[in-house]
């Protein structure tokens, strides 16, 4: 295993022979970062609003009867792994590991994205039992707005997973294909980080609220 | 809610129609609503017959729709943009005209009015200002910073795509069905399904989020093409001011727009899915909707008057042939005027309930932004101060955009105070102040910026006589329009009523309707120039690229510049390095050797999103869910389907771009150079005689 340069790039490392693509690569991230700064003020805004509509809950339900922690500590478990998975994807792309290892983790953080999907819904359908629908109250919608919304973007993950997928077995490992394994491995860290963000102020907050 | 909808078409109907009401009801507010809805199907029946006519399907198709060039998506940018502003000028003048026909009732009906007003400002704010002043940004940027694209150039053809297609659903409401009556912004509950259950609102929802989503693209874009696509040498501190504006308008953007597609959504599923976010009943807070609308809304007005700062700022250097005095300061105002924007929004709710220290908090920081803008205005008069100036049609409209505005500027400053702020919020005075800062302030830029571009996009330059005359009716109709507006609304007329019955105010309602009529004549001298000099364009043409004695790069390359810009790269020396290349004699160099250069292939993705996008927004509004889910996953799959798609560059090689760029510099070295004075006459081919005395 050869040792990466110092002033490699971080999380990837094209090397210097490619200078070209890593040009490439350095402009379409520092896009996609910017991008997720941007959907970050999404999220901040959508915490913001969950945080102001707490108290809104005109007699409905309120996390104290809703929340299902068990549920929780698991799907978080098995979110933080995935995160584990990308970042091993990565440095088999880093270290040009066989293509079969990056699909290999590629496949188990799709079935870690698809079983933290499936916790979640089966949440939902939980709360919905107990009359947590988010046309009950303001809290309810404002939980309504915020979860799901992480949801979607871990299933927008997901069929990126399968896309890239395709697409890393059909192309093999070009310029283009592995600057997008660069930008997936960043968003998928980026549904972690919202992640926390939600245990923390919308499950353990609303938990320790009122 | 249980929606009263058939299957198949949704609740669309018979009665979505204008002809419907006409037939059923005819009185003159039917006749005005059935006039524009006519006059949007003429217009469609007219492009497709003169497109057809000329066999013009075709070079549409392959030379502009799927052509990922910056510079024509800004010139299709702008484009759509004067063609909206002419829908939006024409909703203003009825909106006057209803307003002077005098105390009583006029021959509007209130819903038809309230119609009119939400039209008029969502209009003129999303699909005239937005996509206006980043048409500009799209053509001039990368030809400033010496790019060959911009970072994201299929990105870009996609953010037009959206942007166009929610203008779209505009239009298609003048046709089917209603628009908001909830005004620009909207505010619920009264945009709530309770008050409001019709179509309206769901047209205004859907055409923000699109174009919301288009706009934040494009701020991505652009923030990235200014930061990472500069040429060597080109360093922040020589960064032309435009592109200062624009990566700071950019920067507004990618933060500021996600505030708006979340109000907008939330509102959706208020509506659609009986949510609770701005609800009066079940812990709903319509305050929720006010913070985060004008935490987009009040960033919004900067990011579109940044970038005309930067054009007023190239207009003064170039027409003064002096170096920008306090350039460091207006970097400094300019980000300083950026960060101070996200700081401010509740101003614009000062009298809904919040404590007084919270007002007052927000008021001072209100006011400090006078600081940095009049270090800017002051900075644009030292930049005059002894320059030899020329008073072309961009410096025209800057001299009365530097006098107009401040008067704008400054009753923005009265109504930075809370305590004034009780008096007059939400009467005309308001809607004084901001078409004062709006159009001296935003449209004059670009008005400017058009005449002052122009010659480098289409290689002749535009009417001087006719340009002089629109900057005269644009500024008297101005005028006539707001002043009187900033007199009733300290007498207390409310904004965004539909009739009075205070005699008082008549006579100043008229003097408002004779200055809308200017402003319309302001509007078709605009078309006219545009006609007259397309006519004349053989004596104006400027094939060497340079007609103003320009300072920046753009001016350096053949107008209309080719596809890839730049032959070569230029190494930047200077902050005009161009003006200290005529300076020194060393413009226009012969490069040693060419390199081949790769450009994006066209795409058509940009048109097949704006189309789906389109139909997706119909179907929503219409709540024919079938095609909205068939419309989601056909985007999807377009999406998906495109990304597998290898061969997307091209490659122009070595010899042709040697070729060109010979045959060019030959034409450089055959040409007279001309002087300053004769800048206007046919002599002006785009050479100018550097003026060694003014090069300060």
């Amino acid at each position: 295993m050869k040792r990466a340069p110092t002033h490699s790039y971080p999380g990837i490392n094209l090397g210097e022979r490619h200078a070209s693509a890593h040009k490439a690569t350095e402009v379409v991230t520092f896009g996609f970062w910017v991008f997720l700064m941007s959907d970050l003020v999404y999220f901040g805004l959508m915490f913001a609003i969950y945080i102001t509509m707490i108290d809104a809950q005109a007699g409905g339900p309120g996390p104290h009867e809703l929340f299902d922690l068990k549920s929780i500590f698991a799907q978080t478990l098995i979110l933080l792994t995935s995160s584990l998975t990308v970042g091993l994807a990565m440095l088999a792309l880093k270290y040009n590991l066989p293509r079969a290892r990056i699909v290999l983790w590629f496949g188990v953080t799709l079935l870690l994205g698809i079983s933290f999907l499936v916790l979640e819904v089966r949440d939902f359908m939980a709360m919905a039992e107990q009359g947590g629908i988010p046309q009950r109250s303001g809290f309810l919608s404002a939980f309504f707005g915020l979860v799901p919304l992480h949801g979607l973007h871990v299933a927008a993950g997901c069929l990126w997973l399968i896309v890239l997928g395709i697409q890393l077995r059909m192309k093999g490992m070009t310029d283009v294909i592995i600057s997008r394994v660069v930008r997936l491995a960043l968003f998928w860290h980026f549904l972690d980080l919202i992640w926390i963000g939600i245990i923390t102020i919308v499950y353990f907050g609303g938990l320790t609220y009122g | 809610m249980t929606p009263s909808y058939s299957g198949f078409l949704g609740r669309l109907d018979w009665d979505a129609l204008p002809i419907t009401g006409l037939i059923q009801n005819p009185n003159a507010n039917e006749i005005v609503a059935n006039a524009a809805a006519a006059i949007v199907l003429v217009g469609v029946v007219v492009v497709v017959s003169l497109l057809s006519w000329f066999r013009l399907w075709t070079p549409l198709w392959r030379d502009w729709l799927t052509s990922v060039d910056h510079k024509k998506i800004g010139i299709m940018y702008v484009v759509f943009a004067i063609v909206m502003l002419a829908r939006g000028v024409l909703e203003g003048v009825v909106m006057r005209a209803q307003q002077a026909a005098g105390p009583g009732d006029g021959f509007l009906e209130a819903e038809h009015f309230a119609e009119l007003f939400s039209t008029h400002g969502t209009i003129m704010i999303f699909f005239v200002a937005v996509p206006f002043v980043f048409g500009i940004a799209n053509f001039v940027v990368p030809l400033m910073i010496g790019a060959r694209d911009v970072a994201f150039p299929r990105l870009n053809q996609i953010s037009l795509g959206l942007t166009v297609s929610s203008g779209m659903m505009l239009m298609v409401s003048l046709v089917v069905g209603r628009f908001s009556t909830g005004g620009w912004t909207a505010y619920p509950p009264y945009t709530g399904a309770a008050f409001n259950p019709g179509v309206g609102p769901d047209y205004w929802i859907w055409a923000i989020v699109v174009s919301g989503v288009g706009t934040t693209l494009t701020g991505i874009n652009f923030a990235v093409t200014i930061y990472k696509m500069r040429a060597p040498g080109m360093t922040f501190m020589r960064l032309p001011m435009y592109c200062w504006t624009i990566i700071c308008s950019s920067i507004l953007i990618v933060f500021a727009m996600p505030p708006l597609g979340v109000a907008a959504l939330l509102l959706a599923a208020d509506r659609y899915l009986d949510f609770h976010f701005f609800t009066n009943d079940l812990g709903g807070n319509m305050m929720n909707y006010a913070n985060l609308f004008w935490l987009f809304g009040h960033p919004e007005v900067y990011l579109l008057v940044l970038p005309a700062y930067g054009i007023y700022s190239e207009v003064f250097a170039t027409f003064s042939a002096k170096r920008l005095y306090g350039y460091n300061s207006l970097v400094i105002a300019t980000m300083s005027i950026a960060v101070l924007s996200f700081t401010v929004w509740l101003h614009h709710f000062f009298t809904m309930g919040q404590s007084a220290l919270i007002n007052a908090v927000f008021g001072i920081a209100t006011m400090l932004i006078a600081i940095p803008t009049g270090v800017k205005v002051y900075d644009w008069m030292a930049t005059l101060w002894r320059g030899r100036i020329r008073f072309s049609v961009p410096m025209l409209y800057g001299l009365a955009f530097l006098m107009l505005f401040v008067i704008g500027g400054l009753s923005g400053v009265i109504l930075a105070n809370p305590t004034v702020d009780y008096q007059v919020h939400n009467t005309l005075f308001l809607v004084a102040h901001f078409h004062n800062v709006l159009l001296p302030g935003v449209l004059f830029g670009l008005l400017a910026a058009y005449n002052y571009w122009f010659p480098k996009a289409f290689g002749f330059r535009l009417n001087e006589v006719w340009g002089r005359v629109s900057v005269a009716l644009w500024t008297i109709g101005f005028l006539l329009t707001f002043m009187p507006l900033y007199f009733v609304g300290l007498m207390g007329m409310p904004r965004r009523s539909f009739s009075y019955d205070d005699p008082s105010f008549h006579p100043f309602m008229m003097v408002a309707i004779v200055g809308a009529l200017v402003i319309t004549c302001a509007l078709f001298s605009v078309l006219i120039q545009l006609w007259v000099s397309i006519r004349d364009r053989e004596k104006t043409r400027v094939p060497v690229g340079d007609p103003w004695d320009g300072r920046t790069l753009e001016w350096s390359i053949p107008s209309p510049p080719p596809p890839y810009n730049f032959a070569i790269i230029p190494t930047v020396t200077d902050r005009d390095d161009f003006a200290a290349a005529k300076d020194k004699g060393a413009a226009y160099p012969t490069p040693d050797a060419y390199e081949d250069i790769e450009l994006p292939r066209n795409t058509g993705i940009g048109f097949v999103l704006c189309v789906l996008s389109g139909i997706w927004m119909f179907a929503l509004v219409w709540w024919i869910w079938w095609l909205a889910a068939l419309m989601t996953v056909l985007m999807i799959l377009a999406v998906i389907v495109w990304t597998f798609d290898d061969s997307t560059e091209l490659t122009i090689p070595a010899e042709e771009v040697r070729k060109d760029h010979e045959a060019w510099l030959a034409r450089v070295h055959g040409e007279k150079a001309v002087d300053r004075d004769f800048e206007t006459s046919p002599e002006n081919r785009g050479l100018a005689r550097p003026d060694l005395e003014a090069v300060t």
